[in-house]
């Protein structure tokens, strides 16, 4: 489907967003998983990620994960074509073992991040954001 | 504290019981007993209504998820049997949609800030410093609030001397003016999720919470934008904000606020009654949510835990009175009433009346000027089409040359009965925002079954974090089937075009004309003067039921 630019603009809704169904998880996240993990259990404490449960913007949205006592925390988003946004590596001599950083999201998916802690055990967190036309509120 | 040990009242079954005696009196509507040691009082969502007006309360409020039943989604006859209502009665009317038309001849309208200002002031006599909140969606609503940029309604609120306030349709002011007028205000601009867009971190302008010292008690008032202002309104008039529901920083300002030493924390909130419910679940440690944005007025509080949620409707309709009992770090009871304003029982204060009268002379003309009449009962609210939006979308079909058009699942807006003149006032109380520019546009058939998809999952995602708290987008010309109880992309089939009875065909173009576009750039004639032209060409507007949306799972 073809929009013109000026089209586009005169839009009811929203901006082109042309899918209905939330993104799934792509076979290329598992692989990265598998790679991080070397396919160890993944405990569910340990790890908190921050995102919001609707993004205001899909192209930036703001992320903060923290796992205290981890040497490096990877972060997924599991339904984009590419879903490797970042691994944060941390040093003996980091203060805290959080980071925050902004991500793009192609749809509705979840964002996961996996910690990989000091003794080699593994803890993950899940977090769905949604990406809306919008509009009709209130 | 147990919520056992806490001792609660309402005094709407007295109420109840008064107004069924049909020989209502301002007495009766403000008698209270006064409780312990603070009073609350709550309003919101005033969509700058100045004068009594009508406003018929939902026939259809669906709840999704562990929501489906529970109140604020209970209507009708079934929400008078839920709280001992008699049919037929001023509480009935008040709170409930059936019969409307006849009940609102008898009882009159409701609200006007004047008597508002009344109710206050009485609570005020009982409770010399009770505070007053304001919940939001105050600057936003009117002609007069349009012309003035929300100037009418900070000088009439200035008058009732709120203590505090929270934000939503405020922002689509755009930022210069709202932070303009926020930085002029005497009382506190409230919002722990109102954060700075580019630094994401809080805004400078907003105070996360405020404390104040009542009844020899710290209570601590926290404030809760509404959470998804960027994406129900157009993000562009106020890039430099974000917002969000964030309850990890509402927790945090809830522990900080409670090491400061406040022996009470009220969260004065924008939410929407569901994401308030289900906050109260998550958020340790908060008293009283006063609750806001999703228009629901209830007579008694509903308590999660070991919060108490108050609802107190729209459009100037209700105050809430909350009284509290706190001791020793602790809210121990509370005493609740949602006062219905009914503006031909209530005597309005004479003051507000000229400060109200003030802001509207200078466009007196043009708010009286009659448009046309309707022989039907005009109104908006409720999940799907409402009469007021069946009869803006016949505009945009017949000025704009549409098949399809679409109107937006906001929830302001009073009602207009079957006899009475249509004004100019009246049409700008259902269209008045900052973006009305109706666009016509082409639309593939996938597009618009993808747009239902998206909006209905903002209206029935089974988790209400997800959802935004608007009603259904309103169409015309379209039919629809939405089972409620699927997942997005699932809900809607069966789409038709009303004027040929066809199915709509994924891969037609259809001509569709709207209003409230949240995207920049939008173009078209404004959507109040589409309405207009359209009633003056029909002089009397009648609108007959709509059948086209067919819902399941409800």
């Amino acid at each position: 489907m073809e929009f013109s630019r000026r089209e586009t603009l005169a839009m009811g809704l929203g901006a082109a967003v042309m899918t209905v169904l939330p993104f799934r998880v792509s076979a290329a996240a598992d692989d990265k998983i598998a790679e991080f993990t070397g396919g160890a259990d993944m405990a569910d404490g340990g790890i908190t990620l921050t995102a919001p449960e609707i993004a205001e913007n899909g192209n930036t949205v703001p992320i903060e994960v923290s796992a205290p006592g981890a040497t490096a925390i990877m972060i997924l988003a599991t339904g984009n074509p590419t879903p490797g946004v970042a691994t944060f590596n941390f040093g003996p001599l980091a203060a805290s073992q959080a980071a925050s950083t902004r991500i793009r999201l192609a749809g509705t998916q979840d964002v996961v991040a996996i910690a990989k802690m000091a003794d080699g055990s593994f803890a993950k967190a899940s977090s769905t954001v949604k990406v809306t036309i919008g509009g009709c509120g209130g | 504290m147990a919520a056992s040990a806490m001792v609660g009242a309402s005094g709407f079954g007295n109420w109840a019981r008064l107004a069924a005696q049909q020989a209502l009196t301002q007495d009766q509507l403000l008698e209270f007993d006064t409780f312990g040691n603070v009073s609350l009082i709550h309003i919101t969502d005033i969509h700058a209504q100045l004068k009594p007006i009508y406003f018929r309360e939902p026939e259809i409020n669906l709840g999704v998820g562990e929501a489906r039943g529970r109140v604020p989604h209970v209507t009708g006859a079934d929400f008078r049997k839920l709280y001992g209502i008699d049919d037929g009665s001023p509480t009935a009317y008040a709170l409930t949609y059936d019969d409307f038309s006849s009940l609102a001849k008898g009882y009159g309208r409701v609200g006007g800030l004047d008597r508002v200002s009344t109710v206050v002031n009485a609570i005020r006599a009982d409770r010399p410093d009770a505070l007053l909140l304001d919940g939001g969606d105050t600057w936003h609503g009117s002609y007069t609030c349009y012309q003035t940029e929300g100037q009418d309604m900070v000088n009439v609120m200035n008058g009732l001397k709120p203590d505090a306030m929270t934000f939503h349709w405020e922002f689509t002011l755009g930022t210069d003016r709202v932070t303009e007028m926020v930085e002029n205000l005497p009382f506190a601009a409230l919002g722990q999720n109102i954060f700075d867009a580019e630094w994401d971190e809080p805004s400078e302008l907003f105070k996360p919470y405020k404390m104040f010292e009542r009844g020899g008690a710290k209570i601590a008032v926290i404030g809760q934008a509404f959470p998804y202002m960027p994406i129900a309104n157009p993000r562009w008039m106020f890039p430099e904000f974000s917002f969000g529901i964030r309850d990890e920083n509402m927790q945090l300002m809830v522990n900080e606020a409670r090491a400061e030493g406040a022996d009470c924390v009220v969260v004065l909130s924008h939410n929407g009654f569901d994401v308030d419910h289900k906050m109260a679940t998550r958020v340790t440690g908060i008293d009283v949510i006063l609750s806001g944005h999703t228009h629901d007025a209830l007579p008694e509080p509903v308590v999660v835990g070991n919060t108490i949620i108050i609802a107190s409707g729209s459009n100037g309709k209700f105050v809430s009175r909350v009284d509290l009992d706190v001791r020793d770090g602790k809210m121990m009871g509370y005493k609740h009433k949602l006062i219905p304003i009914f503006s031909d029982v209530i005597t309005p204060d004479p003051a507000m009346t000229q400060l109200i009268d003030d802001q509207r002379a200078p466009y007196k003309a043009e708010l009286e000027e009659v448009i046309g009449q309707t022989d039907s009962l005009l109104y908006r609210r409720g999940n799907f089409n409402g009469t007021w939006d069946d009869l803006i979308c016949d505009a945009l079909i017949s000025e704009r040359e549409a098949d399809i058009a679409m109107s937006p699942g906001v929830r302001w807006g009073p009602s207009i009965l079957p006899g009475q003149d249509i004004t100019r006032e009246d049409i700008w109380n259902v269209t008045s925002m900052t973006y009305g520019k109706a666009y016509r546009t082409e639309m593939t058939g996938e597009f618009i079954h993808v747009i239902l998809e998206d909006v209905g999952d903002n209206l029935f995602n089974p988790d209400p974090y997800y959802q935004q708290g608007g009603d259904m987008v309103r169409i015309g010309g379209l039919g629809y089937r939405i089972d409620i109880t699927k997942p997005q992309g699932e809900r809607i089939s069966d789409l038709t075009l009303l004027k040929t009875g066809e199915a709509i065909d994924p891969a037609k173009t259809y001509v569709v004309a709207g209003w409230a576009s949240v995207n920049e750039g939008t173009e078209g004639p404004q959507i109040w003067d589409v309405v207009e032209s359209h009633i003056r060409k029909q002089g009397t507007v009648t609108v007959t039921p709509n059948t086209s949306v067919k819902v399941v799972g409800a």
